[in-house]
């Protein structure tokens, strides 16, 4: 146990150069790894013998045209919706896809929706308080909080940068604040893997900026998944990105790399002639390039 | 460095825009109500008094349906029923004492010759009394669990609850041999050997109510001020990222509705032998929505407001039919129609308006500051 421990620690600076990204023990290792899943609602097929896979202590952006299954891949690792076929296995051995949802939260796995989901009429303080406390049995709730706990709520605070809003009702924070208090929300609960529906949507140009940023800090010590239509954001900060179409795996590698894959240029142009808007419009693969990471 | 940064005790209460949510009306208010419902027996006829009891049972009511509705987010039309099973088990108590050891009349009328084998433990007060609370905790907390698994809420919740008010009540008419059917269970004589309709008796049940009531009243503020109650509110607000924050929705709000109902069944236990006669009249559609106007009236979301609901439009309500015994229902309807339309958050609310919130000059520090101004003789 103890020589196990400290191999790592002598390994940690070796692995950090290795991935680059990432790091704590375990990384190198599969955090997620969904295996030929299968979704399909109404008798069409969303989700099409899909695998991916993401390591410990990675960042990874999941783009793709609209119904490329973005958000039902999400929807699946999270419980939200329940696969026909295949599977999805967390943390080298639980599969998902017959948890429920609050059991998935418990098991290391934080969502943020697409909209910002809070409690608007709780104080900025008292919903971190809320999603902190999940770990507590029922009869803890009735006591009041510990003095660590609340250290734990306001260094949260503190990286989302909502210290000054902490008694203000959350109901009345701007969007891109809602934003970051659903993040903080979930970086409280110190997840294993964090899963992030355009976090950026409907932001200022400053706000995704300071979005990317808390993006990338989070990225540094944990495993985050972003699934994102704002390709400039995208090409900002994203190391890996895994390309989804029709509910398959179409590319994955860097930015550069993604945006040169012919597939690719053929799914979002094709997609494009149909009518489709901020996809087509912000990929452009050819100026992409020159303006990618 | 973090932990240095100190945390206003505001952030660690509930949110209560205005004056009422200071420290002096969580308890200067209630205590107030309390003061003036002491003194009750000591200024009002018996008449009153008796009335005034009632509805004391009615506020109970209130509080417990504004706990789920107000708080959580989920309108019962159903709390009729649990505030009925209450009342049912207490009669069924007081009912088997007044017989003294006979078949209750309303069961040999029906033909039964012996005592149902559910009724006999009814006569011991240590097996009824608890069964007040119980049984609605009970009938709540299964119809919950599976309502709430199934993930019903909203609308459609309130259409579940209503249909178990109509359920129950058609139950009870039916069963007369057992339940004493549209009549209800009446004929009191006793309450643990007294005399159940002297004045003295009436008056130590008053005082129980309103022991009961303010007991209500400070453990669903301790609730409400508690991490649960903020759970509750969470509930309200977005029961999703509730899911989503790794608690079970399902769980507490089955705990928080069998709570609530058995609450209900207390002030039904305390009905029935100030009013002496329970029917399923009382567990029907109409007094179930009844509380949720009460509730509405007063102000959900406000502890007090229920209270204050309760007895203000139950006191209208006997106030006006006594004064316009044909027309009485239409100054009612103004009064629903005006809580909906004029004050949607009800009388605590518009005490809560921005015009009505406490003046900057009244706040703790600036207060010396004002004095120094306007008092003479007063240093700065």
């Amino acid at each position: 146990m103890i020589g196990r421990r400290a191999r790592q620690i002598f390994q940690a600076p070796a692995s950090h150069a290795a991935n680059g990204a990432g790091s704590g023990p375990e990384t190198g290792k599969t955090i997620l790894s969904v295996e030929k899943l299968t979704i399909s609602f109404d008798g069409f097929t969303v989700l099409n013998e899909l695998d991916f896979s993401m390591k410990y202590g990675e960042m990874r952006f999941l783009i793709g045209p609209n119904g490329a299954g973005k958000t039902t891949l999400i929807d699946s690792i999270t419980g939200k919706s329940k696969p026909d076929r295949g599977r999805i296995v967390f943390d080298g051995g639980t599969d998902l896809t017959r948890q429920q949802e609050h059991r998935l939260v418990r098991l290391g796995i934080g969502r943020k929706f697409q909209t910002p989901s809070i409690f608007g009429s709780l104080t900025v303080y008292q919903n971190l308080e809320v999603a902190l406390g999940f770990r507590n049995r029922i009869t803890s709730l009735f006591g009041g909080i510990r003095s660590q706990e609340s250290d734990r709520i306001m260094a949260t605070l503190e990286e989302v940068a909502l210290v000054d809003r902490a008694s203000e009702v959350a109901g009345s924070l701007s969007h891109g604040e809602k934003q970051w208090l659903e993040i903080g929300m979930l970086l409280v609960q110190e997840p294993k893997l964090l899963l992030m529906d355009e976090p950026v949507a409907g932001m200022t140009r400053r706000e995704r900026e300071k979005t990317g940023e808390l993006l990338q800090s989070i990225g540094s010590t944990r495993s985050v998944l972003v699934v994102e239509h704002d390709m400039e954001f995208v090409r900002r900060f994203a190391q890996t990105v895994t390309v989804l179409h029709l509910g398959k795996v179409l590319s994955e590698g860097d930015m550069e790399t993604v945006q040169r894959d012919p597939e690719v240029v053929r799914a979002y142009l094709g997609h494009g002639a149909s009518g489709n808007r901020t996809v087509a419009e912000s990929s452009q693969p050819r100026r992409g390039t020159a303006a990618g990471v | 460095m973090i932990s240095r940064l100190s945390i206003p005790n505001a952030v660690k209460g509930l949110p209560v825009p205005g004056w009422l949510g200071d420290v002096a009306s969580v308890w200067l208010a209630p205590a107030l109500v309390l003061a003036a419902l002491m003194a009750a027996p000591l200024l009002l006829s018996d008449f009153r008094v008796a009335l005034l009891g009632k509805f004391l049972t009615f506020a109970i009511l209130a509080v417990s349906l504004n706990l789920i509705w107000g708080y959580a987010g989920m309108l019962s039309l159903g709390h009729g029923v649990f505030f009925g099973l209450g009342g049912y088990a207490m009669a069924m108590f007081l009912k088997l004492e007044s017989a003294g050891g006979k078949l209750p009349d309303f069961m040999f009328w029906s033909g039964l010759t012996e005592l149902p084998f559910f009724w006999a433990p009814f006569q011991y007060a240590w097996f009824a009394i608890p069964m007040t609370f119980v049984v609605p905790a009970a009938l709540a907390g299964g119809l919950g669990y599976l309502v709430f698994r199934s993930r019903i809420t909203g609308v459609y919740f309130a259409l579940i609850t209503q249909a178990l008010a109509l359920i129950v009540s058609i139950l009870f008419i039916g069963q007369q041999p057992y339940t004493g059917g549209t009549n209800g269970i009446t004929n009191y004589t006793t309450i643990f050997g007294y005399a159940i309709n002297s004045p003295t008796t009436q008056t130590v049940l008053y005082y129980a109510t309103l022991a009961t009531l303010a007991l209500t009243y400070l453990l669903c503020a301790w609730l409400i001020a508690s991490r649960f109650g903020r759970l509750l509110v969470a509930m309200r607000d977005d029961e999703n990222r509730v899911r989503f924050s790794g608690y079970n929705p399902a769980a507490l709000k089955t705990i928080v509705f069998a709570l609530s109902a058995g609450i209900a069944g207390v002030a039904g236990a305390l009905f029935t032998p100030q009013v002496g006669i329970i029917s399923p009249t009382m567990m029907g559609i109409v007094p179930s929505i009844e509380i949720a106007i009460w509730v509405a009236v007063g102000g959900r979301g406000v502890l007090l407001g229920a209270i204050v609901g309760a007895i203000l439009v139950n006191g209208a309500k006997s106030g006006l039919s006594e004064s316009f015994p044909a027309i009485w229902q239409y100054f009612l309807g103004l009064l629903f129609i005006g809580a909906v339309l004029v004050f949607p958050s009800g009388i605590m609310g518009l005490l809560r308006v921005e015009g009505w919130r406490r003046p900057e000059w009244l706040s703790a520090d600036r207060l010396p500051r004002f004095a120094a101004r306007v008092l003479p003789g007063v240093k700065r």
